[in-house]
């Protein structure tokens, strides 16, 4: 269970919120001129991380607003909730914990996020 | 070959007290080399190599699996098996699994203990009627063995049900009697056994950090063992896929979302059939032991931890109470959660890429288990021939840019 701190209401269970889907997915201005293959990656194809990752969710049973959040998604931390309008931080600024790609220990597959 | 398991074998091993069974599989050190690489040990991928190896003739396979065989979602699943799809495409390659899984045991010679329960699929409302008896007609033009049942056919054969005196009350079902239930981790270890009869390596506690290409073209796997050469690999590594995928410079339209499961305290048989709710999302079955095996639904959100949250878990909860008022009072003894790869449409990839000899397995989101040998046998074929079989050639990745999608939304398992 997450808690995320809604930037109008604040922190709030995650069962009041609906998950958007990655953000900063921005529509192409030149539909017409693509092919096939590049509006099959605009609709169909999202970044899927075992890290950091940036997506939208919307406050449904509360102010109904949407914001965006950057959540490591293999621990569920969250490590920011900004608005729309304000500018994308920086992978940079997030220190990234994870021990190997998929992010879990060398052996075994147990859940990197309760062993530790 | 095949004669590990007896009568006399049983006999001959009870009398040294079942000490002398021996290892059902090798745990070699992997080679430098390999002609096949497959990416995942779970029930597709250890398929994938048995079928590589019987069918086609190919004996320098590995087999390389972050844990344990069947760690992932092959010993994580509600283990139901079933064929009634809408779509031809859809059909044709759960069925083929269908008709695999009535003759593995013997294929293999390990029990599955396969069990043709039937399946039931609800419907709570009028649309759910429509919806319900269109796939039925669709299943049976496909020789598929569905048919439909109204409430009191349903109450016959679940006399448990509740079906009137509830919100969303029962009005019929969809049922597959060749449908059912199978043993998850016999799969993973009958498929592991033979494959290893036939000379495939099955690398366990080594995971692949990374596919290693050049100009678009794979030249082996970066591993906690180190670099192992291959110029085919086979990734199925379910919801891990993408991010291997992205070591190799190619995207998916995967999304990689928890689903949840419990399973309660073990009681008498009270439900000898397989019942599924996709409306009032709630599943359940009871296993052998007398356990009932509940499924859930996936949480709202992507995200790598083997939890889920227990918001999902109460839904499914509540709609089971109602459903079976007799298992009020039931305790539930363990819960879990397995990553599954969610395609757009549905629907499975099982297909080649951009990258020469790179070949994924992937996208069966929330019901993989019911076609893992469906599944394995197509992959296997796709990998060794370089070309799709002709059931799995619509799943297909290029799908997603040519429109031709398998829109299965309304036959998964879990709505998503």
């Amino acid at each position: 269970m997450i808690l995320i701190k809604c930037p109008y209401c604040g922190e709030r269970d995650q069962s009041e919120f609906a998950n958007g889907g990655e953000a900063h997915v921005v529509r192409p201005q030149n539909p017409e001129n693509l092919s096939d293959k590049d509006w099959g990656e605009y609709v169909f194809f999202r970044n899927n991380p075992k890290g950091i990752f940036y997506e939208r969710w919307v406050h449904s049973h509360g102010c109904k607003k949407w914001f965006n959040v950057v959540r490591n998604t293999s621990t569920d931390q969250i490590l920011k909730v900004y608005k729309v309008n304000e500018k994308r931080p920086d992978l940079t600024e997030f220190e990234n914990t994870l021990r190997s790609p998929s992010g879990e220990p060398s052996v075994g597959s147990g859940n990197f996020a309760v062993k530790k | 070959m095949k004669k590990k398991y007896s009568i006399a074998s049983i006999v001959k091993n009870s009398l040294s007290d079942n000490e002398n069974w021996g290892k059902m599989w090798r745990n070699p050190n992997p080679k430098k080399h390999y002609d096949i690489i497959i990416v995942g040990g779970g029930g597709h991928g250890l398929g994938t190599a048995y079928y590589l190896a019987k069918h086609h003739g190919i004996k320098n396979i590995a087999v390389i699996e972050k844990g344990w065989l069947g760690s992932g979602n092959t010993g994580r699943n509600t283990t139901i098996i079933r064929s009634n799809y809408l779509w031809d495409e859809s059909a044709y390659l759960y069925d083929h699994a269908v008709k695999l899984w009535e003759n593995l045991s013997e294929d293999l010679n390990y029990n599955m203990m396969f069990s043709q329960r039937g399946v039931l699929n609800l419907a709570h409302n009028e649309h759910d009627i429509k919806e319900i008896k269109r796939r039925v007609s669709a299943n049976r033009l496909n020789g598929l063995d569905t048919m439909w049942l109204d409430k009191n056919e349903v109450k016959d054969l679940v006399p448990i049900m509740n079906t009137d005196n509830l919100r969303y009350p029962v009005l019929g079902a969809a049922y597959q009697p060749r449908g059912g239930v199978a043993r998850h981790d016999a799969v993973a270890w009958g498929y592991a056994m033979r494959a290893d009869e036939l000379g495939v390596d099955i690398i366990q506690n080594c995971e692949v950090k990374g596919i290693k290409t050049d100009n678009y073209k794979v030249e082996g796997v970066e591993t906690t063992k180190g670099f192992i050469k291959s110029s085919k690999i086979g990734v199925v590594a379910s919801g891990h896929t993408s991010v291997l995928a992205a070591t190799a410079g190619v995207r998916l339209p995967l999304q990689s979302r928890p689903l949840q499961a419990l399973v309660s305290e073990p009681i008498k048989p009270v439900i000898n059939t397989v019942v599924m709710s996709n409306a009032v999302h709630a599943y359940v079955s009871q296993s052998d032991k007398g356990e009932l095996v509940i499924g859930a639904g996936t949480d709202g959100y992507n995200s790598f931890t083997q939890r889920g949250g227990y918001d999902v878990i109460e839904e499914t909860v509540r709609a089971i109470v109602e459903l079976y008022p007799i298992f009020g009072k039931m305790k539930m003894l363990r819960q879990w959660g397995g990553i599954v790869d969610i395609c757009p449409d549905a629907s499975p990839i099982i297909s080649k890429c951009d990258v020469e000899g790179l070949y994924f397995n992937c996208g069966w989101g929330t019901g993989g288990f019911k076609a893992t040998p469906g599944s394995a046998n197509v992959f296997a074929h796709t990998i060794a021939k370089d070309e799709p079989h002709k059931i799995n050639a619509p799943f297909a990745l290029s799908r997603f840019s040519d429109g031709r999608l398998i829109d299965e939304h309304g036959a998964a398992a879990v709505a998503h």
